[in-house]
């Protein structure tokens, strides 16, 4: 370190001073790494990327974000709707807590594989676990930002975990909620920890690297290095390495941003939070979902521990028990390359999670209930005898003298990934819907698929059916006259459209609220003046706000074409419905209030279109698309641009990887 | 050290010129990309599509009497609407222009004579100026005062005493009928 010298007289005057340079020298150029890394190490740098978009993206949406229960939905859609670029920053920062998780599931289990837990690199462990804890308590913090029913509905399960515990258990859940409920204060209280966490996060990191440099990098035969010979400067050679992962990964990230942006989401979570109504079905977010079936697998109270604290504890002991890995592993072999049985063990061990995390996503009924229980103990029985008996009866393969003698790579890079697509794909199927397979229109949706934009012709008519018939009952609250502008009206017809509605204004210099037309910068007004007038207009049923109808609903789009097209004019043998209701085949329950209004003619469209009821339900289906996402056509081309950028990047950083390191191979 | 390895190679011409090229290149494209992503978080921090449809206000200026003024609120600052007597604009009509810090005719900054509007935001460092109200100091040319660092406006609003560096600035406004204005 302080062989640092420079020829520069700048910086030699800062170094003395604060030996900035020199720690950058030593540390992040010099610094010696294994040679023989191969790409599950890119997975560390990779999450310290994704947190710092995490805090930028973050930062920039709080600016806009409001932290009341009366505010908060409707700021993150102004975010979504108005702010400039706000969709962008909003779906990365969903979007990036999920793949932040996957990052650091990644690296965790390579940790695991590999060894990276044993001595002496204990307390880089222990540092990275604390990581994954804070990580989680700020995800959790920030799902429940958006206050939309999974959102108030997960924050009520979460702090209700802590009421388990005897005698403190009350104590604990009504200082976390500052109330008798998930309400204002515990939503403005959250805001400001899920502020704070990140930053945490970022010291913990610190740490973390501190260690790692302290100790060096494991590698993938888990053997130290000897000498100069088996290591590399950090930089050129593992910057470059690493820049060439980020650009891969941010390829993979920025698809589902810019084509898929609420894969991870949960539809119920576009419906306002309520709290006289719990969703049907609610799971956390896919990242806790193994620990959500740990916390579900006990059933049974023993003794005197209720099911309940039994499930709480076995829940924090999960992630907990990691602590205590690099004792309960006393294995002298570090990488699973030369123990041929823990390798084995290790793969059951990640199918175990990912089942776990499989059972978590769906409701606790039938044989799941049972695969869960089983994979639980497993979980447990894997560090608890599992481990420490390998350690005991497993002879290791004879270990290389030293890492420059060649390497063979990584085998089981396809079946984890494929293994790892199996749970995801699993998620996505534990938020599916029951009941009848949905129709589509016969030529699909023109705004389907990576190139597919919306139709303005589509559009209007479909604003046409909205405007004409929809709107005497439903509202669409988030959506104002002068978005009309986007589907091809004029400044001057959305002045005439927003002038067919009054709105109140006011007060006067009188004092008085008055009525006045509405101007394009107005809401579009609903049918009724408050949820109490809309139900007593409709029979005591609710018309819900269309605004999200189509990210509110699992499958949107086809649900609610389907539903637009699934009345029948008498209910069928056996389902009685009761009077005032319609028999819906796609309705939950199959009795709906809403009457069936779709019908051949039922307006007579501007373009002279045939109004067949298929058409008029695909046009609303479009409209009400393009009400929920306005942003789609923006998102897709921007999307397709930056995946070319993205790829001219990635192959010019594997050219110079390539360049760089063929000295090294 | 690499590159020291790297030299002693037969082929290291060559491989360094192929080297620093990828080198150069991708530091552009990277550098340029990075630069582009950061325009959607500076963009973002601009008025958004909502706080930018707002930015008409219709004052309904009926009531207003000769020699009166009412304020009233156009993008979150004040705008003020004075209904000017007929000697005030004789005397800013009057004023040798040359003199001035910003030389403007009263007939460019009044559509109508009698109505003079201005956006109510000292040029000097953002206060609101006083001469609102009958009891104000209006300065010493009958206009408005800006009590923060002594700013002098007259009757037409344009800067005559004091460090602020332009005449009060004239918003977007139109007649929409004898006694309404729009303003924006």
């Amino acid at each position: 370190m302080s062989d640092f010298k420079s020829n520069n007289k700048v910086v030699n005057w800062v170094e003395e001073r604060l030996p900035i340079f020199s720690m950058m020298q030593h540390s992040a150029i010099e610094y010696p790494t294994p040679r023989n890394l191969n790409y599950w190490w890119n997975f560390g740098s990779l999450a310290a990327v994704m947190l710092i978009i995490m805090i930028l993206t973050g930062l920039f949406l709080a600016m806009n974000y409001s932290s009341h229960t009366s505010l908060a939905f409707d700021s993150v859609e102004r975010i979504m709707r108005d702010v400039n670029y706000g969709w962008l920053l909003r779906y990365l920062h969903a979007n990036g807590a999920s793949m932040f998780f996957i990052l650091v599931y990644i690296h965790i289990f390579r940790g695991l594989y590999y060894g990276s837990y044993k001595a002496p690199r204990e307390i880089l462990w222990f540092l990275g676990i604390a990581i994954f804890l804070a990580m989680m308590a700020t995800g959790f913090m920030g799902y429940v930002l958006p206050w939309g029913q999974m959102s108030f509905w997960g924050a009520t399960v979460i702090t209700n975990l802590f009421s388990a515990f005897p005698v403190v258990g009350d104590f604990i859940v009504t200082l976390l909620w500052g109330g008798f409920s998930v309400d204002n204060p515990t939503l403005n209280r959250f805001f400001a920890l899920h502020f704070l966490l990140p930053f945490v996060i970022v010291g913990l990191v610190g740490m973390h690297v501190w260690a790692l440099h302290t100790v060096k990098s494991n590698n993938p035969l888990g053997i130290d290095m000897k000498g100069p010979q088996d290591s590399i400067p950090f930089h050129p050679y593992y910057t470059i390495k690493d820049l060439y992962g980020v650009s891969l990964f941010m390829m993979f990230y920025l698809a589902v941003v810019f084509w898929a942006p609420n894969f991870f989401g949960e539809p119920d979570n576009y419906i306002p939070a309520n709290p006289m109504v719990t969703p049907p079905h609610i799971v956390p977010e896919w990242y806790y979902l193994p620990f959500y079936a740990i916390l579900r697998a006990f059933t049974m109270d023993l003794w005197i521990i209720p099911a309940k604290l039994q499930g709480v504890l076995a829940m924090f002991a999960a992630i907990l028990i990691l602590f205590a890995l690099p004792w309960l592993d006393s294995s002298k072999v570090r990488s699973a390359k030369f123990r041929p049985l823990y390798r084995q063990f290790f793969w059951l061990f990640l199918v175990d999670c990912l089942i776990l995390g499989y059972v978590g996503g769906k409701p606790a009924e039938g044989i799941l209930i049972k695969v869960g229980q089983f994979c639980t103990a497993y979980y447990f029985g894997h560090f608890l005898v599992i481990l420490p008996l390998l350690a005991r009866i497993e002879k290791p393969k004879p270990l290389p003298a030293s890492i420059s003698q060649p390497v063979i790579k990584a085998a089981a890079l396809g079946l984890m990934i494929l293994v790892g697509l199996a749970g995801f794909t699993g998620q996505a199927q534990a938020s599916g819907g029951e009941g009848p397979a949905l129709k589509k229109p016969d030529a699909g949706f023109s705004w389907e698929g990576v190139f597919g934009r919306y139709d303005r012709p589509t559009l209007k008519r479909g604003w046409q059916v909205f405007h004409d018939v929809c709107s005497a009952c439903h509202s669409m609250k988030l959506v104002a006259y002068r978005n009309l502008a986007d589907i091809g009206f004029t400044a001057d017809e959305i002045k005439e459209i927003a002038a067919e509605k009054e709105v109140q204004d006011g007060p006067n210099d009188e004092g008085a609220m008055f009525m006045r037309p509405a101007r394009a910068s107005d809401r579009i007004v609903a049918p009724f003046a408050n949820e109490k007038a809309a139900m007593a207009a409709n029979g005591g049923a609710l018309p819900p706000d269309l605004s999200l109808m189509n990210k509110a609903r699992t499958n949107g789009p086809y649900y609610v074409y389907s539903l637009m097209l699934g009345y029948e004019d008498a209910a069928p043998e056996g389902h009685p419905i009761p009077e005032g209701k319609s028999f819906n085949h796609y309705f939950p329950g199959n009795a709906i209030s809403m009457p069936m209004v779709v019908s051949d003619d039922i307006v007579t469209y501007a373009d002279g279109t045939k109004a067949t009821k298929e058409q008029i339900s695909k046009d609303v289906v479009t409209f009400l698309n393009w009400a929920a996402e306005p942003e789609l056509d923006a998102r897709k081309g921007m999307g397709a641009k930056v995946m070319i950028f993205l790829a001219v990047l990635t192959a010019l950083l594997y050219a110079l990887k390539r360049q760089i390191w063929k000295d090294v191979h | 050290m690499a590159d020291q390895a790297h030299n002693a190679q037969p082929s290291s011409v060559d491989g360094q010129t192929r080297r620093d090229f990828l080198l150069y290149a991708t530091s552009a494209v990277g550098a340029v990309g990075t630069g582009i992503a950061l325009w959607p978080f500076v963009h973002s921090m601009n008025p958004a599509a909502d706080t930018l449809a707002l930015s008409t206000t219709d004052v309904d200026i009926s009531a207003i009497k000769p020699g009166q003024s009412v304020t009233v609120v156009w993008r979150g600052k004040p705008v003020f609407v004075r209904r000017r007597l007929p000697e005030e604009v004789a005397v800013a009509e009057q004023v040798n222009i040359s003199e001035l810090r910003e030389p403007q005719k009263d007939s460019e900054r009044a559509k109508k004579p009698e109505w003079l509007i201005l956006i109510g935001v000292c040029t000097h460092l953002g206060c609101v100026p006083l001469g609102q109200k009958p009891a104000d100091p209006k300065g010493e040319f009958g206009g408005w005062f800006c009590p923060c660092h002594g700013s002098h406006y007259d009757t037409s609003g344009r800067i005559r005493k004091g460090p602020a560096p332009a005449n009060l600035p004239v918003p977007p406004y139109q007649f929409t009928s004898d006694t309404t204005v729009r303003i924006g």
